[in-house]
């Protein structure tokens, strides 16, 4: 016997309704942020990664094993409980101002991700034939204008589908900045759940939105993929 | 114009360029053949260093390839490089492939590189595949591209490695004309082919090489007519009788 009714007008409307509408809000700054930003650090690693300098290739390598091969949550509370410590003073008061939780959480998405991002990118760079390379290089390309003109843009171009699974984790693992008291979708939907004890509904909520989410990124980087990338005219 | 001056190279412990002697002068176009492995591929890909010599000298428009300060890449935008498999940037379009070092190396303005390379387009008959992407044309068309490509550069020397050799029969003649026209209009060229009609009738010179050594080195008509060299006529009657020498 179900004893316990459904009250779907608390998440429609009213004051949860906005509560949940700017955990949104935060949740999409918070991802868009750090995916963007992932993206570009994930293409510098890749390259350092694949540079000739040995110092270079070691830098990008311990980078790599060390923000991949750490929880996320133990970034994020590094960040947020461990970084301000080691930081100057004039970038604490900057991120004061600007909200240490929401800094300290894209720092983490952004390093964490940007790890994988670029492991994805190498293996991309590294299925291109190498006589790209030789046609760049006789053309009177640098290593690294090869790199950035020839080899990286078809190496992104094989890279999307791993890539696309990145930018959702992005989207999925920033639940997890709620641990420090960033306002974002899931520290919303715990708040209103705490408030009314609907906690069926407002998780509900919380899902739908993390799905619609996921599918939209999706379905924005298969739109880029096909108008901008041309990747069917060039197969 | 390219000065070989007991030219060494070793891969590992094959000695793949001995002791090679070789003057190429402006305007010269220059075959080179021989078997496979004879080395006639690393001879011409070390012309613009996508293979390092290990001792000798190397002088290309004078500039010497061992001293270390010598700017490669600067060396390297002023050699056109033909591959066998065309290597055309598969993403993108047939005009960006080729105004894309013009512009980002010379920066010249988009649209100047742009009429520069219809211009190209249209004396390789490709203009209306100005937007097309590499992978819709056929080998021989592709090719052609490439000869396009390298063009765009205004090179001082053109390189040819076993430019026909991944072609279809019939696309053959179709990238070998625009070789032709271009060896006419007085472009130093470096060329290796099999193509022995070509040889003939646009070559200055002729080199066999064999066992990274050149065995041979005459006009075109004493090369076909009187080849010197044993290996050389070996290699001449296979070419000619394929058939009959198996």
């Amino acid at each position: 016997m179900l004893n316990y009714t459904f009250d779907w007008s608390i998440i429609t409307s009213g004051q949860y309704f906005d509560w949940l509408l700017s955990g949104l809000i935060t949740t999409l700054k918070l991802s868009a942020i750090s995916i963007v930003l992932a993206f570009l650090l994930g293409l510098l690693i890749a390259v350092m990664r694949m540079a000739h300098s040995k110092t270079v290739r070691w830098f990008a390598l311990a980078y790599l094993e060390f923000f991949r091969n750490t929880p996320l949550l133990v970034q994020i509370f590094f960040w947020y409980f461990g970084s301000y410590k080691i930081l100057p003073t004039f970038i604490n008061d900057w991120l004061n101002e600007t909200g240490f939780e929401f800094a300290a959480a894209a720092i983490a998405l952004t390093i964490y991700t940007s790890a994988f991002i670029a492991e994805d990118i190498r293996s991309g760079v590294l299925s291109i034939p190498k006589e790209q390379m030789e046609a760049a290089r006789s053309a009177g390309f640098s290593y690294l204008r090869s790199m950035q003109y020839i080899i990286l843009p078809q190496a992104v171009r094989i890279t999307i589908p791993p890539l696309v699974n990145q930018f959702l984790n992005v989207a999925k693992n920033s639940s997890l900045a709620m641990t420090i008291g960033v306002m974002e979708m899931t520290y919303q939907a715990r708040q209103v759940e705490s408030y009314t004890f609907k906690g069926f509904e407002a998780f509900t909520a919380a899902t739908v939105v993390y799905l619609a989410l996921s599918i939209i990124i999706t379905a924005l980087v298969n739109l880029y993929n096909e108008k901008v990338l041309n990747v069917h005219k060039a197969a | 114009m390219i000065i070989f001056k007991g030219v060494h190279k070793w891969f590992k412990t094959l000695h793949v360029l001995n002791n090679i002697d070789l003057h190429v002068t402006p305007g010269e176009v220059l075959v080179v053949c021989g078997p496979s492995g004879s080395g006639k591929s690393t001879l011409i890909r070390t012309i613009n260093q996508l293979e390092p010599i290990n001792e000798g000298t190397l002088i290309v428009d004078g500039m010497d390839l061992s001293d270390k300060k010598t700017d490669i890449n600067k060396l390297r935008a002023e050699i056109g490089f033909v591959f066998q498999q065309f290597n055309l940037y598969p993403h993108l379009s047939v005009i960006n492939n080729i105004t894309l070092a013009p512009i980002k190396i010379r920066n010249i303005p988009k649209k100047e590189a742009e009429e520069q390379a219809m211009e190209l387009l249209t004396r390789v008959g490709l203009a209306e595949k100005r937007d097309a992407y590499p992978l819709q044309l056929s080998g021989g068309q592709q090719q052609r591209v490439a000869i396009a490509r390298g063009l765009a550069m205004k090179p001082r020397i053109m390189l040819f490695d076993e430019p026909t050799s991944a072609l279809d029969p019939e696309m053959i003649g179709e990238v070998l004309e625009v070789m032709k026209d271009l060896a006419r209009s007085g472009m130093t060229m470096v060329v290796v082919t099999h193509e022995m009609g070509f040889a003939r009738e646009v070559a200055h010179r002729v080199v066999f090489m064999d066992y990274g050594v050149i065995l041979e080195e005459a006009p075109p008509e004493d090369f076909f007519m009187r080849p010197q060299h044993e290996r050389a006529q070996q290699f001449l009657r296979q070419l000619l009788t394929p058939m009959q020498s198996q």
